[in-house]
């Protein structure tokens, strides 16, 4: 009998902790909402939405399977526009990484007081709106006022023409890009150099080890997560770069600076071929696919630490 | 502490412990010439953007010694931007979407944080994953498909999207959102549990807790999380050229890129001190608030 009631009332408990954790779920889920609408609406639609349009003709009415793909493959414009992207987002990236490593290292040498100062100063370029600090490197590239040539000049090298020739251009844009992002690399791996225990470059020391010994194997095994994750990001955003290139050169000369993004651009909005643009814009996926399955092992591996700290 | 040791070591050692001291002297000098080197790289840049904005145009057309020096500094650029309506238009453009946007991503992503932080629902380390996925789509694969939507929603509703600035306060939180919940959820996560029990035992609801206790404690990763949101609607570029055209719907970067350029005519000064005065707010908030901001820098990565 006893024995009866405490059993019913060990369900009556567990059905109203069943009714309670489900209500929880419930409002866990509502506070998700907003974010879940959005992210349905606004990324997830749209770009499944470019797959579709980009097997319509140009006034969107018909559909025409995979025409655009092949009118884009016999254009020789397309197959500079992917060389000059992969060209600008890999020289960018690597020359972005080996600043930024270099810079971190400096900074982490500095006395403690002074970090702060430099690392300060460094960061400025990554702080300025992009558009704007591109707007005062094309102002001073300009060919008949160029500040910078006005320096080469002065020290008895010539001229420089650098957006009027392709390949300088190509130089130019890299170089505004490489300018802009070395800093985020520095902040991130001077964040990461701290966070590298001192007893290891004691024990280091006591190997005799020397300098660039325990950088080789020191350093950049600590740093190995930190540097993979910064160069796959840096190579998504600069592989979908817009800003600089746009307006720098607008594409040119002769479309040799066009990137994916500013000829989808200039072919989607500005020629108003949205299929067209759409399709071209569908390029840059490969590459966000490949992020994105080495980025998920990294979001994997944290999930499950926080699992196992919260649950 | 072993340097300390070094120099107080008996006579026999100082020769060895001098020879440290001058090496390390000399790695530290190197380290501020190398410094310095790429400080000149990295700020001469805003620096020439100074200096232009302060010459007139016929300091800037004249062509004569270094243009690195100014010889009649003028603030008569700046009272041109800062008397044209239009430009004051643009700042205010500017405001309004940077200040409905910050709002509206700190609403979703502190709410979706604190429950993928501390809830569990069917799918929610699923989402927990996607909302960083999201993070890394860049908007220029968005900005066509998003461009015709909106044309489209225009047939439905009648409801004028393109060219108009407020839409952009639709489509920026697609920049922010996901990266500021992303860093919500790891200040949110560092709390102790200990103390949303406590909370619990003392009879607080689930919003009681988030507003009481997660606010409080995380308010660095949610300052963290507004300067990142400011600063990147903001500086956004693509969405407000490709959306936006009318003169009187602009925003900053875009006015000063399609309007102060008129033809063939370039107004430097004018274009520079512009560029200045957009670069500006960033460049303050960066200054006052340069721990918060690396933090929200970092706090993305190093977290992993």
């Amino acid at each position: 009998m006893a024995q009866a009631a405490g059993g019913a009332y060990r369900e009556r408990v567990v059905a109203r902790g069943g009714s309670l954790a489900r209500r929880r779920a419930w409002i866990a889920f509502f506070l998700c909402l907003p974010l879940i609408l959005l992210v349905l609406a606004l990324v997830v639609y749209p770009a499944f939405y470019s797959l579709h349009l980009a097997t319509l003709n140009k006034s969107m009415t018909r559909f025409v399977g995979l025409a655009n793909f092949t009118f884009l493959f016999k254009r020789e414009t397309f197959w500079m526009v992917v060389e000059q992207s992969v060209i600008f987002a890999v020289s960018a990236v690597i020359f972005k990484a080996l600043i930024g490593f270099l810079l971190a290292h400096l900074v982490h040498r500095l006395p403690d007081k002074g970090q702060r100062k430099w690392r300060g100063m460094l960061l400025v370029p990554w702080v300025i709106p992009p558009a704007m600090s591109t707007l005062v490197w094309w102002w001073m590239y300009e060919p008949s006022y160029s500040a910078l040539n006005w320096l080469l000049r002065s020290v008895g090298l010539e001229a420089v023409p650098w957006l009027g020739d392709p390949y300088w251009a190509r130089f130019s844009v890299i170089l505004v890009n490489v300018w802009y992002g070395a800093p985020f690399f520095m902040i991130m791996y001077l964040a990461a150099l701290k966070s590298v225990p001192a007893e290891l470059y004691e024990a280091a020391d006591i190997d005799g080890a020397n300098a660039f010994q325990k950088l080789i194997y020191v350093t950049l095994p600590m740093l190995r997560n930190i540097i993979a994750v910064t160069v796959l990001f840096s190579l998504i955003v600069t592989f979908a770069n817009f800003d600089i290139v746009r307006i720098l050169t607008a594409g040119g000369p002769r479309d040799m600076t066009h990137v994916f993004a500013t000829w989808a651009f200039k072919l989607g909005i500005e020629s108003n071929d949205i299929p067209l643009g759409a399709c071209v814009s569908l390029f840059m996926f490969p590459i966000l696919g490949a992020a994105a399955i080495f980025i998920l092992r990294d979001v994997h591996r944290r999930s499950r630490e926080l699992a196992g700290v919260t649950g | 502490m072993s340097r300390a040791e070094a120099t107080a070591a008996p006579a026999a050692f100082v020769p060895v412990a001098s020879d440290l001291l001058r090496r390390r002297h000399w790695a530290l000098w190197s380290a501020y010439f190398f410094l310095g080197l790429f400080c000149v790289f990295f700020l001469a840049p805003p620096v020439y953007m100074l200096v232009t904005s302060l010459k007139t145009s016929q300091e800037i057309a004249a062509l004569e010694g270094s243009p690195w020096l100014i010889r009649e500094p003028t603030l008569a650029n700046y009272a041109a931007l800062l008397g044209s309506p239009t430009f004051l238009n643009f700042f205010k453009n500017s405001f309004m979407v940077a200040i409905i946007v910050v709002s509206v991503t700190m609403v979703i992503s502190t709410l979706a944080a604190f429950s993928l932080a501390r809830m569990r629902f069917l799918g929610s380390t699923v989402l927990a994953t996607g909302v960083f996925l999201t993070y890394l789509i860049p908007e220029t694969l968005l900005f066509i498909p998003m461009f015709q939507i909106f044309t489209w929603l225009r047939d439905v509703t009648g409801i004028e999207f393109i060219n108009r600035w407020w839409i952009l306060c639709i489509v920026y939180p697609t920049l922010t959102v996901p990266f500021c919940t992303w860093i919500l959820i790891g200040y949110f996560s560092s709390i102790p549990k200990e103390l949303d029990e406590a909370a619990i035992v003392d009879g607080a609801s689930t919003l009681q807790i988030l507003f009481k206790v997660f606010l409080p404690v995380a308010l660095p990763g949610l300052i963290a999380a507004t300067i990142f949101a400011f600063t990147v609607s903001w500086a956004q570029f693509l969405y407000p050229l490709a959306f936006t055209t009318s003169i009187d719907q602009l925003v900053l970067p875009v006015g000063i890129v399609t309007n102060l350029i008129k033809g063939d005519v370039f107004n430097w000064g004018q274009i520079m001190a512009g560029a200045l005065l957009t670069a500006a707010p960033p460049v303050l908030i960066y200054a006052f608030l340069m721990d918060y901001y690396i933090a929200g820098l970092t706090a993305g990565a190093t977290k992993g």
